[in-house]
This record gives structure tokens, sequence and C-alpha cells, in this order.
């Protein structure tokens, strides 16, 4: 017993000292503030040397063109600020396994030519980008060719105020890039919040992109991607998705998106992919979708939505099931007779059927696309008699007697009740 | 006037019709601003009902008021009072006792549930409603002696601007759906107070986001001070023409 103890100190002390060791054992410790070393980031960056660590601490640095050759790390303590007073990009980062932590960094003036962003990633792999600060920059923190990169509870806040989309840039733009994690971020104020183009097998999760001009999430030709337990809020578009196949998106809230063109989530030519357990609150259109199929819509919460879901003739083989519907002023609504696509057992408020059976599924099929929304579909100036006592009257009549409204758009299994997706969705949050 | 006005009054609140008005009005709201989760669609329920049945109950008590109140008018005209102080008289008459109800029905459970630019308008509709339908009311009457025909006419007008109209309206969209018809559309609305009353509201709620390209022009439009002004000043016109053409009906023909 005395042998086993006595063995066990020795080992957590061994282990000790290797842990807090290991730094010295594989590079220096760089220190830059104003009465260290090294003044400024920059130069304690160029002398750095493979595996040291560069420790800014708190104060205010103006420089820009910081360049990482070294797979360094840079770290900031006490919150340093590296302001680029608009001269360019701020931190260029040109080496593989570079970590950069901790910083605040400003200020980067619109520049169509070359893209500037606070921090850039150029073609390296391996790059952690953690828990800075990046405020009023063209773009934020721009990815290109970084295969394996994460970044991770970053905040990137641009001023949008009046400005126009062209001259605003992307807060977390990445491209051509493989196996990325960009998670609990939170991005606003710039023309899309997470933009990816040609980026596979990455994950977003638990960011929070809000107020940006146009999309909240952006992705075209990114497959094999899985976004969970993101919130997109009042972006000027939503969240669009385009030409990509087999994502997942689960647990995430879209809401608030208003106004003239604005979408929860606008989805065009999007296959194979899942749409899971998604909560859709308060959007002009709920989900917009055109040339998709096979789409697993799934446990979605459709909440006091303008449109819940646009579904374009374009689409095939869709399934919509267990999702509820409450509140929207048009549940479904279509531009043609779109075949092939599956609504089964959802829950919709306005459904008036009965439940003699008593197995909890309305034994009178619900037709979610009503008239009304056809016409309107067709005539948009039409909205304006929304609420009108005859429209009402019209939907009810059809409702009754379909004439107008695609037969192939029928719900036959219409649940009595309102399906219970909160209990679930916390059980899942506890497993992860 | 006033002294004529003040017998119209007493005659109406006697028979208690109105008070039994006020009383409906005011549970009505009370209820569906208890029954709705947000004050929101408290207000929109309300819209929905004041659309429907303030013109009716406005137009066929108002229909019925002058019929009856018939002998009355005869006695009067026998004195030395002009013809257009009478009838004036009694157009106020009823129309205020009916706007009295709307205000204690529908103002104070706006005031107390959901206070705002939107229950204000929504109330002002209501009068307004009110208004122009004993005025169409009085035309109905004043077009014919016979009661029954006067009854008729009134509750076709009703009919008219509450349902068939809006039919209408929405087969010629559809027929023209190839046309740009925004435009079009808000001529057409402003063409039927029930609809101008309906917008108005509509639009000034948070409802008026959810819908899509169409609805954010004509927001643009009602959300504005001056589209307001403009549609409240339809509304006027709307009060002005039916009365004035059945004032002058009323000072012109043998009772």
């Amino acid at each position: 017993m005395k042998n086993l103890s006595k063995y066990l100190i020795v080992c957590t002390a061994y282990a000790l000292v290797c842990l807090l060791g290991s730094p010295a054992a594989f590079g220096d410790t760089l220190k830059v503030c104003t009465t260290c070393e090294y003044h400024s980031v920059k130069e304690a960056v160029r002398q750095a040397k493979a595996g040291d660590i560069v420790l800014v601490d708190g104060g205010v640095y103006k420089e820009s063109g910081i360049e990482i050759t070294q797979p360094i790390s840079l770290i900031g303590r006490n919150n340093p600020v590296i302001d680029g007073q608009n001269s360019g990009q701020i931190i260029t980062i040109k080496s593989s396994n570079v970590k950069l932590e901790g910083f605040t960094v400003q200020n980067v003036a619109v520049s169509y030519m070359r893209d500037d962003a606070a921090i850039r990633v150029a073609d390296r792999q391996n790059i952690q980008i953690l828990n800075n600060t990046v405020l009023n920059t063209y773009f934020g923190i721009y990815l290109q060719n970084a295969d394996n990169s994460v970044v991770k509870g970053n905040v990137v806040k641009g001023e949008n105020t009046g400005k126009i989309e062209s001259s605003l840039g992307n807060a977390i733009h990445v491209w051509r890039t493989d196996g990325a994690e960009i998670s609990n971020n939170r991005v606003e104020g710039h023309r899309d919040g997470i933009y990816f183009e040609y980026v596979t097998n990455s994950q977003v999760h638990e960011n929070i992109s809000e107020r940006n001009n146009r999309y909240g999430l952006h992705f075209m030709f990114s497959d094999g991607n899985v976004y969970t337990q993101n919130i997109f809020r009042k972006n000027g578009a939503g969240v669009a998705v385009m030409y990509t196949r087999n994502i997942r998106m689960e647990h995430n809230t879209f809401e608030d998106n208003w106004g003239a063109a604005a979408y929860g989530l606008l989805l065009k030519d999007i296959s194979q992919s899942v749409i899971l357990n998604n909560t859709f609150r308060r959007n002009t259109t709920g989900i917009y979708m055109e040339s998709s199929s096979r789409l697993d819509i799934n446990s979605n919460d459709f909440e006091r939505n303008g449109w819940a879901i646009r579904l374009l003739s374009s689409c095939i083989q869709d399934t919509f099931r267990l999702n509820n519907f409450t509140g929207n002023s048009f549940d479904v609504s279509t531009n043609g007779s779109p075949t092939m696509n599956l609504f089964e057992d959802n829950y919709w408020d306005k459904y008036s059927g009965y439940d003699l059976d008593k197995d909890k599924t309305g034994d009178v099929p619900y037709r979610p696309v009503s008239l009304y929304s056809m016409l309107v579909e067709r005539v948009p100036p039409s909205v304006m008699f929304m609420r009108s006592f005859m429209v009402d009257l019209m939907d009810s009549i059809e409702r009754v007697l379909p004439s107008f409204i695609p037969e192939t758009l029928v719900d036959d299994r219409p649940q009595m009740k309102k399906i219970d997706h909160d209990s679930d969705r916390k059980l899942v949050q506890n497993l992860r | 006037m006033n002294k004529i006005i003040k017998y119209v009054l007493y005659d109406i609140i006697r028979n208690k019709i109105v008070v039994a008005y006020t009383l409906f009005l005011l549970l009505l709201s009370i209820g569906l601003f208890n029954l709705g989760s947000s004050p929101e669609k408290g207000l929109l329920s309300l819209l929905n009902l004041v659309l429907l049945t303030v013109p009716l109950i406005s137009i066929v008590f108002a229909t019925t008021h002058f019929y009856n109140s018939y002998e009355f008018m005869e006695l009067l005209v026998s004195q030395p009072i002009k013809r257009s102080k009478i009838f004036m008289s009694e157009f106020l008459g009823v129309t205020l006792s009916l706007s009295a109800a709307i205000l204690i029905g529908i103002g104070i459970p706006v005031v107390l549930f959901a206070p705002g630019a939107t229950g204000l308008y929504l109330v002002l509709t209501g009068v307004f409603i009110t208004f122009i339908f004993v005025a169409m009311a009085f035309l109905a009457s004043v077009i014919t002696r016979d009661k029954a025909k006067g009854i008729g006419i009134a509750l076709m007008l009703w009919f008219y601007f509450a349902l068939i109209y809006d039919g209408i309206v929405l087969f010629i969209l559809y027929s023209f759906g190839d046309y740009p018809l925004e435009y079009a559309t808000l001529a057409l609305t402003a063409l039927n107070p029930v609809d101008l009353g309906r917008v108005m509201v509509l639009l000034n709620l948070d409802v008026s986001a959810m819908m899509g390209y169409t609805g954010a022009l004509y927001k643009s439009i009602f959300g504005s001070g001056w589209g307001v002004g403009i549609a409240f000043l339809v509304l006027v016109l709307w009060v002005m023409v039916p009365l004035l053409l059945s004032r002058r009906a009323f000072t012109r023909r043998d009772l």
C-alpha cells in the first residue's frame, strides 16, 4: 500500500514536471510589453523561431502587416489591442501549426483589390485562432486553403449601419478548406456572418450570427459539413445554402429575419441533406426551397413565420416529418405542383380535423397549401387582402372541396397535438 | 340643433340597444385580449371582428332608427327648422352614440392591453367605419319610403363591402395577374373603406413584416405619416359623399 502511494506520487510529480517543462523543452518565450525586451509584436514575431511562444501583454500596439512565417504561438495576456489604423492587413499567417489567441485586432480599411482581413491564413494547415476580438474591419478572419484549422471563441464585430453590401466584407470567410472547425464565435455587422466556399467536412457549432447585411451563414459547393446549435438572427437575408450535398443542420435557430427578401433558410440546389430539430421563428419565409432534392426535414419548429415553407415545384423527393407549424400566415406555398414530396406526421395548428379512433393522428388528411397562398404566389399584390373575411371563406371552401390546390401536397397523418421537441433537444445537448 | 341631437341621443339611450352593443364590444375585446397570447394577436382578432360586426350593426341600427323616428322628423319638419339641420342632427345623434360605444367598448380595452399607434388606428378605423356605414344607412333610408326595402338595401350594401367587393377584386387580380398590379391594388383598396381600415391596421402591426416584397412596398406607403394621413382623408371622403348625397335627397323630397 505504501509502495503504491509512493509510486503514485512519483508518477504525478514526473507528469507535472513534464507538463510544465514541455514549452521550455520545445522553444523560448518572447515577451512583448512596454517594459519588456520587445516593444513591437511585429519585431518579436520576426525574431521568433519554430516552437517559440510570443507572449504579448496588455496595451495598445499600433501595428499592421504582422507576418507569421514560423510555427509559433502568438498569445495575448490581459487583452492586448493591435490597432491596424486602417493601413492594410494586420496579421497574416504564412506557416502551418500556428496558434493565435487572446488579442483584440481592430481597424482594417475597405480594400476591393486585396480583400484585407484582420487575420488571414494563406495556404497553411492546422492553424488555431482562439478567443480573439476583431473590431471594425473589412474582412474579419479569412482562411484560404487552410485545412484542419480551428476558429473558436472569437468575436467579430463590424460597423454596417448605412453601408451597402458591396462595401462590406465577411466576418469569417473560409475558402477551399477541408476539416475546419468554426465554433463558439459571435459575428455581427458584416456582409456575411460565416462564408464557406469549397469547404468540406467541416464543423460549425454554437456560433451566433446576427445583424449582417446579407446572410448570417452563406455556403456554396461545401459538401459534407455539419452545422449545429448556431443562432442566426436579424440578418438581411437569413441563411443561404447553395449547390451543396450531404450536409447536416441540427438544433439551429433561425429567427427575426424580416424584410422584403429575407429567408430563415434559403436552399438552392441542395441534395441528400438532413435538417433536424431546428427552430424557425418570426421569419418572412422560414425555408425557401428551390431545386432541392432528397432532403430530410424532420422535427423542426416553425413559429409565426410569414411563409413557413415555400416549396418550389423544382423540388423532388423531400420528406417533411414530425415538424410543428404554429402561427404562420401560410404553412406551405408553392408555384406549381411539386411531386414526390412527402408530408407526414406533422402538427399543423390550422388543422381542423378529428380523431375518432384516438390514435393521436387526425383521420382526415390536411392540405397545407391554401388557395389564397396559391393566389399570392401568382399575384403578389393580393397579399393586401390578407385576413379579409372573403379570403378565409374561400380557403375554408377550398379545404372542403379542393379543386385548385395541388393534390400531391397533403399530410395524410396530421398530428392532433403539438409534438414536443424540447425534451429531446435537452437530452441531445447533454449527450454532446 | 343641439337640442334635437340631445333628444335623438336620449331616445337612442332609452331603447338600450346601444348600451347592449357597448357591453358586447367590451366583453369581446377583453375576452380576445385575454385569450390571445400577445396583445398583437388580440389586436388582430379584434380587427377582424370590428371589420365584420361594426359595419353590420351600424348599418342595421341606423336604418331601423331612421324609419322608427319618421314621425318625430315629420313633427320637426312642421316647425320652422331647416330640413338639413334636422337631418344632420339625426345623423350626429346616431353616429355619436355608436362611436361612444366603440370608444368605450374597444378603446378602453385597447388602452389597457395594447396601447400604441396601432391600437389608436384600430379605434379610429372603428369610429370612421361607424360614420361611413351610418351615412350609407341614411342614404338607403332616404332612397325609399318602404322600411323593408330600405333595410334590404342597407344589408346589401354591407354584404357588398364586407364580402362581395373583396371577391370581385381578388377575381380581377387573378385575371390580370400578368400585369404589374401594385398600384392598381392600392387604388382598389381605397374604393372600399373596410379594406382600407384593415390594411391600415395590418400594415402597422408586426405581421406586415411577414408579407414579403409586396407587403414591404405597401408598408413603406402605409407605414409613413403621409400614407396614414391620406388613408384617413380617403375615409373622410367616404363619410362625406354618402352623407351629402342623402342630405340633398332628404331636403328635396316629399316626406
